[in-house]
């Protein structure tokens, strides 16, 4: 015996409905440190216009975002900072690491640049350029959604699973005769 | 040339055997002399600088490391540019500073704006300034261990740039 369903009626998976929210408004926060932050500027004004995509709500209060934009180089002295933000951000959270410098270190392969954000906190998609088009940008914010869709679940289970806690990268630079760190406190 | 007046001045005042004029270079500005004078009394001759010659400007305080440079015999050179806002006239002065005894008297009682100048001299070279009112590092945090300008620290550093704690996931 069927069940007669409405023609305005649509049967889905509550993941799915909550992904679909999620990835439709997410809001994000501007951690701006270099000259990729005005790149990020470019892509939320009129011209390019982030909010074709839902993510026009950029806020600088961690409490309010679910979506992390580091675009800059971050420094160890700023690190810190980072995390305590990528820590005060409530979950579901994601990340996205703009240009070469949050990525890698960029040019700036000096002893105070910390050589790619990924190694200190969770990165979700790499956005390549020395600064990234707007474009590029927004390509990442459609690919994060085609992520959020494709895994996301109601209780962010997908964050529990092993592959999001591994390691993406050698923690140390091996280098022959390579002292060893000096001490600094936990954060 | 107006600044030859101050080095009459200094001449006057200190003789001439502990401090000497230094070469004019092809690249300074009208108006602008040159100093080395000598670590112990630097304090001495800022004030006699500040005091009877007018030089009422800090314009700033840096440093040089002399580290594998041709020629050089000693290992730091610390610089004061000062200016006198009245005539115009600029002075360097430098000393010269070699390990183990990095200490000279601060400029901070006779120009307030060397505060911030001082600590990242401090910060950077590691050069100490007695009777500084705050000697803490200004750029780098307060846990770094090194002074990084200095031509015997690695550009990349001692690692201290990837030893923080990681956030996972998990955690986050
Ligand atoms: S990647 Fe290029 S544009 Fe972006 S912060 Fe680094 S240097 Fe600036």
């Amino acid at each position: 015996m069927g069940v007669e369903v409405p023609d305005n009626v649509v049967v889905t998976k509550l993941d799915q409905m909550a992904s679909w929210c999620r990835k439709n408004s997410l809001w994000p926060m501007p951690f701006a440190t270099a000259c990729c932050g005005i790149e990020l500027m470019a892509t939320g004004a009129s011209k390019h216009d982030i909010a074709r995509f839902g993510a026009e709500v950029f806020r600088f209060s961690p409490r309010q975002c679910d979506l992390m934009i580091v675009a800059g180089r971050v420094v160890m002295k700023m690190l810190p900072v980072l995390q305590r933000i990528w820590q005060q951000m409530p979950e579901p959270k994601w990340c996205i690491s703009m240009g070469a410098c949050a990525s890698t270190g960029g040019v700036f392969d000096t002893y105070c640049v910390v050589q790619g954000i990924d190694r200190f906190i969770p990165v979700d998609m790499y956005v390549p350029g020395c600064p990234p088009r707007p474009e590029q940008l927004i390509q990442a914010v459609i690919d994060l959604q085609a992520k959020i869709q494709a895994e996301g679940t109601l209780m962010g289970r997908e964050f529990k699973t092993a592959a999001r806690q591994q390691e993406k990268r050698a923690l140390l630079e091996i280098l022959p005769g390579h002292e060893l760190p000096r001490p600094m406190p936990r954060v | 040339m107006a600044d030859t007046a101050t080095l009459d001045k200094l001449k006057a005042r200190f003789g001439e055997a502990d401090w000497k004029a230094g070469d004019r270079l092809p690249s300074a500005s009208p108006g602008e002399s040159r100093i080395v004078v000598p670590q112990s009394q630097l304090a001495k001759y800022l004030k006699f600088l500040k005091t009877d010659c007018g030089f009422d400007l800090l314009v700033d305080v840096t440093c040089v490391d002399y580290l594998h440079f041709r020629n050089a015999k000693d290992r730091f050179g610390l610089v004061y540019c000062l200016a006198n806002t009245t005539t115009s006239e600029r002075l360097i002065v430098r000393c010269y500073l070699n390990e183990p005894d990095l200490t000279v008297e601060s400029a901070v009682p006779l120009w307030e704006g060397a505060n911030w100048l001082e600590r990242e001299v401090y910060d950077m070279f590691g050069i100490v300034f007695g009777g500084h009112p705050d000697l803490r590092r200004i750029l780098l945090p307060d846990e770094f261990a090194d002074h990084p300008l200095r031509k015997d620290y690695p550009l990349r550093g001692r690692g201290e740039r990837h030893n923080f704690h990681r956030l996972t996931r998990e955690e986050g």
